[in-house]
């Protein structure tokens, strides 16, 4: 009867300590999932601002000027295109 | 134990009294009483009542944090960014707690860009918020936070940016500080744009770090992009031929808008004078006015077209009719109408051609007012477009009943009638297409309308774009619309402003065409006030906008020359020396 009792204690004293494990384990995982998602939010902010600057440098009043002054770039005449039809 | 004691303590003698029966009982029952109340107590605050306890419990470790939604994005048909916004930091403070030396005050002052007595007087104030500068970037609030400052503190805010800047800034709008829509797109796709933020409940630790998620109470919902059916390069094309055209001519404003014949999608828009949506300072209205929506305006010439239409469309005449225009002025009641250049009988293709005011009044009085209101609204005059824009003009367009016959007169020359300019623009799709007007888009659309409402045969617009591509030809009153490689089609239109009721010597010279006419892609409408350089004529002021626009934006585009031209430079084959053959034609 001693013996019963002594293996049901061990046994809840056993689930008593998994069960603060587990809640501990889950807040750990927890904080860290709230990192990842602030660290993607940061991420993602970080790429508009990235697409903000493509944009920045490759507006065409700047790409125009660049080739026309530093490059010495024209349009070509137009007899200088060909263009070629895709076969129907 | 239990029986040795000697004298027990009810046999105790001093204690032995007779007590009232009640005595003992009033006690137990006094006790059972205070128990009873306890129990019940209890059971109600745990039971019953349990929801304020356990709010006040929670509100010692459980937090409500908003969560930021971000708005959309906007970008253009070909997924380049328009408009983005970006977190900035606001700085605040609370007042009765900024308690600052005069040197942190000046620091202070230093970061943020302003006086010290601006400053101080801001933190004197009685409110208990007080926002100290807005929208600053996170490097100088990073800054501040080191200053470590009493009282002062800062918050996450987004700000719109436009890397388009002038370009696209009348298309675009703006938002306010709030982030919200205020003008343009940026108003019109509000609800689209417009990011709502979410709030959830957590449960902090003591150092204030986030250990359990509680619940969602409203998840974020980030705006939604809008894909515009405005094409960057054109736009840019749009925007720099019309500013070029502003200095050339010294005119006082002036608008552009380009149409994808096709799809009826808005590839570009451009108006003067522009403003930087990204530096908003010292802004006035004339700046912000979207003229292409919001400006309806005496048409002149670039409206005959339509009569000739028709008159074509209802057999009155045909192409090569011929009309006395050679008396070079008429007369209807008591007015007088005139041609700015006298010629002999026309043909209704010279009409268009050399733009007759009189001969399109004889074509145009052989029909009833109510038949050409119908044509009008037909074509869309006078009523709104309904893109969504803020302050779109409807146009003026009297009721049929009321039109005088000079006013018959003068409204089929584009006088005593007003449009704005888009609605001239989509009008035009008319001819563009074989004959039918399509809904317009301003934003790109998967699938575009294969028909829309036909206003004139196929036939008619056929004829019609003959006529207009002389118009804009070698004898017509538009020669330098002509682009280099292809077939071009258009109206000028040189329109007397009203000014106080009366016509004045000031002009709005206009022009709206299509290329290639062979096959149209563009439709491209111009509109310039007050030039004051000199020169005042549609075909003069105008046209050459629309050849800068059309010669760029159709190479941009790849579609096919459609005048033949013997190439410069052919491909080269193997082993063989790159042949370079003189260019044939040169036109312009």
């Amino acid at each position: 009867m001693i013996r019963v009792d002594a293996v049901l204690v061990a046994l809840a004293v056993a689930s008593a300590l998994g069960v603060v494990a587990a809640q501990h384990q889950s807040r750990k995982l927890f904080s860290e999932l709230e990192r990842e998602q602030s660290r993607a939010h940061g991420l993602d902010v970080e790429w508009g601002q990235l697409q903000l600057e493509q944009s920045t440098w490759a507006a065409h009043a700047r790409v125009e000027k660049l080739a026309r002054e530093r490059l010495g770039m024209r349009p070509p005449a137009p007899g200088q295109v060909l263009v070629v039809e895709p076969q129907p | 134990m239990k029986n040795k004691r000697s004298v027990t303590f009810n046999h105790n003698p001093l204690l032995k009294r007779d007590l009232p029966v009640w005595r003992p009982r009033f006690v137990l029952l006094a006790l059972l009483a205070g128990s009873v109340t306890l129990g019940g107590r209890a059971v109600y605050l745990q039971g019953v009542n349990n929801d304020f306890l356990q709010a006040k419990g929670e509100s010692r470790y459980a937090r409500v944090l908003e969560v930021p939604a971000t708005r959309g994005r906007i970008t253009d048909r070909n997924g380049d960014m328009l408009a983005v916004s970006t977190p900035v930091r606001s700085v605040w403070a609370i007042p009765s707690d900024a308690k600052l030396p005069p040197a942190e005050a000046r620091e202070l002052a230093r970061l943020l860009d302003m006086n010290v007595s601006e400053l101080n007087d801001k933190l004197a104030s009685t409110r208990d918020f007080v926002y100290l500068k807005r929208q600053l970037s996170p490097e100088v609030v990073q800054r501040i936070t080191e200053l470590k400052l009493p009282g002062i503190h800062h918050q996450q805010e987004y700000r719109r940016y436009y890397p388009g800047g002038e370009v696209t800034a009348h298309m675009l709008g703006f938002t306010d500080v709030e982030d919200k829509g205020q003008e343009g797109i940026e108003l019109a796709f509000e609800q689209q744009l417009a990011g709502r933020p979410g709030s959830r409940r957590v449960i902090k630790d003591r150092r204030g770090q986030i250990v359990e998620d509680v619940e969602s109470i409203r998840p974020p919902r980030d705006g939604q992009d809008v894909a515009l059916a405005l094409d960057g390069k054109i736009q840019y094309l749009a925007w720099a031929a019309l500013r070029e055209a502003m200095q050339t001519h010294q005119a006082k404003a002036g608008a552009v808008v380009v149409l994808d014949a096709r799809t009826g999608e808005v590839l570009a828009l451009a108006n003067a004078p522009n403003y930087n949506p990204n530096n908003r300072a010292n802004l006035t209205g004339a700046q912000l006015r979207n003229r292409v929506f919001t400006d309806a305006f005496e048409p002149g010439s670039v409206m005959k077209p339509f009569i000739a239409a028709l008159a074509l469309e209802r057999g009155k005449v045909t192409p090569s009719t011929v009309i006395d225009t050679s008396a070079g002025r008429m007369t209807i009641g008591t007015a007088t109408i005139s041609d700015a250049h006298r010629s002999g009988p026309l043909t209704v293709t010279q009409i268009i051609q050399k733009s007759s005011n009189i001969g399109t009044v004889k074509m145009a009085m052989q029909f009833s007012p109510a038949e050409m209101w119908q044509l009008f609204d037909q074509l869309g005059f006078g009523s709104p477009l309904n893109l969504g824009f803020p302050g779109e003009a409807s146009g003026r367009l009297r009721p049929a009943k009321s039109w005088r016959p000079i006013e018959q007169a003068t409204m089929s020359y584009g006088h005593g009638i007003s449009v704005s300019l888009i609605q001239m623009a989509h009008a035009y799709l008319v001819f563009a297409r074989d004959g039918d007007l399509l809904p317009l888009s301003i934003t790109r659309l998967e699938t575009p309308p294969s028909s829309g409402v036909r206003v004139f045969s196929p036939q008619t617009a056929r004829e019609l774009r003959n006529m207009l591509e002389l118009a804009a030809g070698p004898g017509g009153t538009a020669s330098r619309a002509m682009v280099a490689g292809y077939r071009v089609a258009g109206k000028t239109g040189t329109a007397h402003k009203l000014e106080g009721g009366r016509y004045a010597k000031k002009y709005i010279s206009s022009f709206v065409g299509f290329a290639p006419a062979s096959s149209p892609r563009l439709v491209v409408a111009v509109m310039i006030d007050e030039p004051s350089a000199g020169q005042y004529y549609g075909g003069a002021v105008s046209a050459p906008v629309f050849a800068r626009i059309v010669e760029g934006s159709l190479r941009a585009l790849g579609v096919a020359p459609d005048i033949a031209l013997t190439p410069l430079q052919v491909a080269r084959k193997p082993g063989e020396a790159s042949a370079v053959v003189a260019p044939v034609q040169e036109s312009m």
